[in-house]
């Protein structure tokens, strides 16, 4: 499991360029489903085919990053956030972008005038000399997503892009251990979540299924000085009551919960204040679909190095396969 | 080449505020209908013309332009005569101030009038103008007088005519949008190997909503986008914040607030303009939205790209375009109609599941007068 994250964290991927990802998911469910296919959004839709309800489990491929917006004379870049990027925290990353380049974020002013640390007074520094130089690395209009390693320590992981490939790594696990159900089962990967829940909109209207889950990361409220909030790593996956972007359905919320306390598996309720999932975009498509969410409590949701704990992620796979079943 | 640019000059003298573009879409549609297969006029306004393809792929693409621009509305007469209002898109206060403007469809005239300097508090002088405080004066003495002529809820837009001028520039409001319905009429002339749908749409500046229900008829696979677009080679910008450049060629949009555009299709047009030595060049802020983000998430989703026009000082009445951007926009527009049934970025297209497009024309013989 643990090479399974770490493959798919350490994949490019920023919304709007999900592609390799895709490709590695598709490589591992090729053959354990019954078709995968793509749409002009470049969602994957992996299905197991069944007689039952059609169930959809979306968790999304793209990862937060940055876009060149300019490359001056002296080759430093100038770029945009794409997705929710926290002024603060990027100072001195490392980004890279598709072709392996790399570079690190700084700042016009000096560092203890933190108050202005807005975008447009960063720059990425890859090293080059001129404009002339830069422009062979990288041009206007590419992105890049931050630099941070996958390790596993004290039964957690700590790695960039776990929002929300983690959510990747629940379902491809889930898809590979072919849970006994005649519902149909979408595993639909879906593509520009961070840019704004778009690409779930249009995978959903293709499959207008019974019932979706939106598989993501959430916040929790256990580390020192934190908004409070009922969630604590390690204590079970959530079931989602509602976030900024969709309130669960009744039913689906209270299936959840069933399949939880009938097989024992751990779970916390989940009332997430800020940010939104793929579920929002669902909810709402054709002529409304029920939706909920399991989520994996996150640290550090957004920065290099975000952190779960592994008896949530796999309690949450054990979920899913009873869920899927009723 | 001549005629469209007398075109457009033509369009910016019409009115079409968000919600009333119809004196800009009837004479749009007086010069289209001979030369379209077939159109029609939806719910909300949107004029969605249609021209048969030579192919039989069963593909269909949309070129959207919306119609509308940003203007002004009445919402109460005092009474001794002036209009409050409210503006309708967005139009900074600063802008407002000394213009002259035309109000209701009887193109009253008037002008947004201020204190003069000599009366200002030193307090008022900052540069900071109140949105708020300012009104409208169409001549009438009192509240009476005034109701005559206009009435609360009518729409109020900039009274300025079109100016050649300078070196290949072109000034006149409502460029934004008026350069992409040019161009699409002009792109509607032609004949391609895929179906396709030119959408003049409706109220884009008040949250991209024609184009919504425009993609959701026509179920497009893949979508272009005509626009005018911010463009900061203008005093106190430093090269990082430019938008674009005018006279550097027509701005293709990677990202932008409400779309990632298809990476695939976008490098297709970046290269053919490169084999057609016609200059482009990438929009370099990801502020501002436009119609693409609504169209791409139609249906199981579009392939879409943004092409706009630069235009300084966008959103005032004054708004200036390089005429050789406008044209490079329709020379590049129309090589990729041409050549994208062909190209790798249409490949997997055809294995696209989309519902196909409400039957609006496919099974009428002639053209559906609205």
């Amino acid at each position: 499991m643990f090479d399974l994250i770490k493959t798919l964290t350490q994949t490019y991927g920023p919304s709007g360029n999900e592609k390799k990802v895709a490709q590695t998911i598709r490589g591992l469910l090729e053959g354990k489903v019954d078709e995968i296919r793509t749409d002009a959004m470049g969602n994957l839709i992996c299905v197991k085919k069944g007689s039952g309800k059609k169930i959809m489990l979306a968790a999304h491929m793209d990862e937060i990053g940055i876009i060149v917006s300019y490359i001056d004379d002296k080759g430093f870049i100038r770029f945009g956030n794409v997705g929710g990027i926290p002024p603060l925290i990027i100072l001195g990353q490392r980004v890279v972008f598709e072709n392996g380049t790399v570079g690190v974020i700084w700042y016009e002013e000096s560092i203890d005038n933190m108050k202005n640390a807005k975008l447009d007074k960063m720059f990425i520094d890859i090293g080059a000399k001129s404009r002339e130089e830069a422009e062979k690395l990288v041009k206007v209009g590419d992105m890049g997503v931050f630099v941070g390693d996958t390790i596993e320590q004290n039964g957690r992981i700590i790695s960039k892009a776990l929002d929300d490939r983690i959510g990747c790594a629940v379902l491809v696990q889930l898809a590979l251990s072919e849970p006994e159900t005649d519902n149909e089962i979408y595993y639909v990967f879906t593509t520009q979540e961070e840019v704004g829940l778009r690409g779930a909109k249009t995978a959903a209207f293709g499959i207008v299924p019974d019932m979706a889950l939106a598989i993501d990361v959430c916040d929790m409220g256990d580390i020192p000085g934190c908004k409070p909030m009922a969630v604590k790593l390690g204590e079970g996956p959530t079931i989602k009551i509602k976030d900024r972007s969709v309130i669960a359905h009744p039913e689906v919320k209270d299936a959840l919960i069933m399949a939880a306390t009938e097989n024992k598996i751990p779970y916390q309720m989940e009332v997430m204040l800020e940010g939104g999932t793929d579920a929002g975009s669902i909810h709402i498509t054709a002529g409304g679909i029920p939706s909920g969410g399991v989520s994996i409590p996150t640290r550090f949701i957004h920065d290099a190095a975000e952190m779960v704990d592994m008896k949530d992620v796999e309690n949450a796979i054990k979920l899913l396969a009873e869920f899927v079943k009723a | 080449m001549m005629e469209v640019l007398e075109l457009l000059k033509k369009l910016t003298t019409l009115d079409g505020v968000s919600g009333e573009e119809k004196p800009v879409r009837d004479f749009i549609l007086s010069h289209i209908k001979d030369y379209v297969d077939d159109y029609k006029i939806d719910n909300m306004g949107n004029l969605i013309a249609f021209k048969k393809g030579t192919g039989n792929s069963g593909l269909r693409i949309m070129l959207d332009a919306h119609m509308d621009e940003v203007g002004l509305m009445v919402t109460h007469i005092n009474s001794d005569g002036l209009l409050k209002f409210q503006t309708i898109g967005g139009i900074e206060a600063r802008v407002l101030v000394g213009k002259r403007v035309r109000v209701g469809e009887k193109g009253i005239p008037g002008v947004i009038g201020f204190k003069p300097i000599h009366l200002q508090e030193s307090s008022e002088r900052n540069g900071s103008v109140n949105k708020k405080k300012l009104t409208i004066d169409i001549g009438a003495k009192d509240r009476e007088q005034a109701e005559e002529k206009v009435s609360v809820g009518d729409y109020v837009t900039f009274a300025y005519d079109p100016v050649d001028f300078g070196d290949n520039k072109l000034m006149a409001k409502a460029l934004d949008n008026r350069v992409g319905c040019a161009a699409l009429m002009e792109l509607l002339k032609g004949r391609y190997e895929w179906d396709v749908y030119g959408c003049f749409t409706v109220q884009e500046e008040v949250g991209l909503k024609g184009a919504k229900t425009a993609s959701y008829q026509v179920m497009p696979h893949m979508a272009l986008i005509l626009e005018g677009t911010t463009c900061y080679d203008v005093p106190d910008t430093q090269e990082q914040g430019m938008s674009t450049r005018c006279g550097k060629g027509p701005a293709l949009t990677v990202m932008d607030r409400s779309v990632i555009t298809d990476r695939d299709l976008v490098r297709f047009i970046a290269s053919t303009a490169e084999q057609h030595n016609i200059p482009y060049q990438y929009k370099q802020t990801i502020s501002g939205g436009t119609n693409a983000g609504r169209i791409q998430v139609n249906g199981t989703g579009v392939k879409v790209a943004v092409m706009a026009v630069p235009c300084r000082y966008i959103h005032t009445p004054v708004s200036v375009m390089d005429k050789s951007d406008f044209n490079h926009m329709i020379t590049l527009a129309r090589k990729v109609l041409e050549t994208l049934p062909k190209s790798d970025a249409a490949k997997r297209c055809d294995q696209l599941v989309q519902p196909p497009a409400i039957s609006l024309f496919a099974d009428k013989g002639g053209k559906t007068y609205v």
